[in-house]
């Protein structure tokens, strides 16, 4: 196993579920309960000292029990080194601790995580839309069962001057 | 109706114990909300801001982003790899090819792929090339929003020069889609070569020359110096990149420390500012175009001067094009690559490139199939504004405008 994702499960025996290395990436999956404890410990740590965050991201898998995935990827400026952490959350309780205390950027990205799956972030102070409308009645445009086309918002808009052409 | 007089010995109440106070009239003062908009031109496109303020001071300011949101995550769901080069064009449409490329290098990660050697150097020149557009086209729009406008006519004259090289290189000025997955889609032409070795030497003068247009203005160095500031702590924490992140004395580079590409066999070194302010951002990217000029000198030296320039992978790339029109195998391949898209093996990566903005990655999921399961692409526009109410506060209205600038934000690649 890698040495940072071993040092991670040593400080987080129940918390540490898997670590995954494929093509030079790290990716170290976590239970949602630890997500906060573990960002700190991960911006803290001298040895881990991932002061950058990369982006938030997040993965609809609608067939599992657990439904959503969401994704940190962090980086560490001084160390050099990179790391991918997941965690999965459940659609009933759709919800996960805010690292926005932690990396400030993680605001924007949040949002944008709650924006288009419907993640909501426990402590996060500005919890709103950010890139679709604030009134957006359909949902949330990244789940799987969402349709490319869209629901049919946009045919309910009137035509401007329709027929005079 | 009241008189004017009536209505000022309203206001102006003179309290009969001090007269002397009769001059000082006691004003209401509150905050203004103020919409900047999507319609305001130094916007570079669609962005609102809703500023509050106290006088002309910014004391909070609110972006409100999306209008240019087209759902370009989701389309990628629902074409193949191939298919999605085109949609990265339009992210950041001044600079379609470091789009491409970015691209191209996630999907290739994913593939385990391994690159042709004169299709690396190829890539690396164009890349470099699109770079000094990008910092020609902020340099030029930076300096003409906050009032100086005779930089962009000599920046866009030269950018003009580099726009038709690529027009004929692919056939398109903006929307390139040069790039393809294992390599590129054409070769330079001699004169193509020609071209950009003469662009080589008449460029390096020419920066010399916007630099003197800027740095003898008072009025923009006034602009420029101590506005916007940002520490080193706090554009980390925000992860700001590229020459936003290095103005505050961050030394992150990808092309150093992650380096791709040709960037290897390159020397060149990476600009870092010391004070986190506009003027040493400019100074950054002044400085990164001279760096390009070097790269692309050398990769025009080094590169072999034949070689393949797609990878050989035919269940990946694409059959050459004169022989899909006259080989049945060659355009049934075409056919199915196309259609179907190729076999990707299950799994997940992510990749960085140091495009002229800052990091632009991608975060590619896949299940096994032609299509990505998940595509997240980290915009650098869109994170850069997540700092923008922290750099505005305590600023004047008129600083707003050098701090869209300072980013050098395109709202296709911030809505996406």
């Amino acid at each position: 196993m890698h040495p940072l994702a071993e040092k991670i499960q040593a400080t987080f025996p129940e918390g540490f579920l898997e670590a995954v290395e494929w093509r030079g990436d790290l990716a170290v999956i976590v239970k949602r309960e630890h997500l906060h404890a573990m960002g700190r410990f991960l911006y803290d740590d001298p040895a881990m000292a991932f002061d950058y965050i990369v982006h938030v991201s997040s993965v609809d898998w609608p067939d599992d029990p657990e439904r959503f995935e969401v994704v940190y990827e962090f980086y560490s400026i001084r160390n050099r080194h990179r790391i991918r952490v997941k965690t999965r959350v459940p659609e009933h309780d759709c919800v996960v601790d805010s690292l926005m205390d932690i990396w400030k950027g993680a605001d924007f990205m949040e949002r944008e995580v709650f924006d288009m799956m419907g993640i909501r972030f426990r402590n996060h102070r500005d919890l709103r839309r950010i890139l679709m409308p604030d009134d957006y009645p359909e949902g949330y445009p990244l789940r799987k069962d969402f349709p490319v086309q869209g629901k049919g918002w946009r045919d309910t808009f009137e035509f401007l001057n329709e027929g005079t052409i | 109706m009241a008189s004017l007089e009536d209505q000022r010995s309203t206001i102006y109440k003179v309290d009969p114990e001090h007269p002397e106070t009769e001059s000082l009239p006691t004003l209401r003062t509150e905050e203004l909300l103020l919409n900047m908009g999507p319609q305001h031109p130094s916007t570079h496109g669609v962005l609102k801001v809703i500023l509050e303020l106290e006088g002309e001071r910014i004391v909070k300011s609110t972006p409100v982003l999306g209008f240019l949101h087209r759902g370009v995550e989701k389309l990628a769901e629902d074409g193949t790899y191939q298919q999605f080069i085109p949609h990265t064009d339009r992210l950041d449409y001044v600079c379609a090819m470091y789009n491409n490329y970015a691209y191209c290098r996630a999907v290739e990660k994913l593939m385990d792929m391994a690159i042709p050697e004169r299709a690396e150097y190829l890539r690396t020149i164009v890349a470099e090339v699109q770079r000094i557009i990008g910092h020609l086209f902020w340099l030029g729009t930076q300096a003409l929003d906050i009032g100086a406008m005779t930089v962009f006519f000599y920046t866009f004259r030269d950018r003009e020069i580099l726009l038709d090289w690529f027009d004929e290189l692919c056939g398109a000025r903006l929307t390139t889609s040069w790039y393809r997955i294992g390599g590129v889609e054409r070769d330079f032409t001699p004169s193509l070569e020609a071209k950009i070795r003469q662009f080589l030497d008449y460029f390096p003068p020419k920066i010399d020359e916007y630099v003197v247009f800027l740095e003898k203005n008072r009025i923009w160095l006034a602009r420029t110096r101590g506005v916007a500031v940002i520490t080193a702590e706090d554009a980390l924490s925000f992860g700001l990149s590229g020459p936003t992140l290095r103005g505050s004395g961050v030394d992150y580079d990808l092309r150093k420390y992650e380096s791709y590409g040709a960037y290897p066999k390159c020397e060149f070194s990476v600009p870092v500012g010391k004070n986190g302010d506009t003027y040493d951002r400019y100074w950054i990217r002044v400085e990164e175009m001279r760096e390009s000029i070097k790269i692309v000198q050398q990769c025009m030296d080094q590169m072999p001067k034949e070689g393949a320039i797609l990878a050989d992978v035919p269940s990946v790339t694409l059959p050459p094009k004169d022989r899909v029109f006259t080989n049945l195998e060659s355009m049934i391949q075409q056919f199915k690559l196309f259609s179907q898209g190729f076999d990707a093996p299950a799994g997940e990566v992510y990749c960085g490139t140091e495009a002229h903005k800052g990091e632009l990655g991608f975060y590619i999921v896949s299940t096994g199939g032609g299509k990505p399961y998940r595509l997240k692409i980290r915009a650098p526009s869109f994170i850069h504004m997540g700092a923008f109410d922290e750099m505005a506060r305590g600023y004047m209205i008129a600083d707003a405008v050098t701090i869209f600038g300072t980013y050098d934000i395109v709202m296709g690649e911030c809505d996406r």
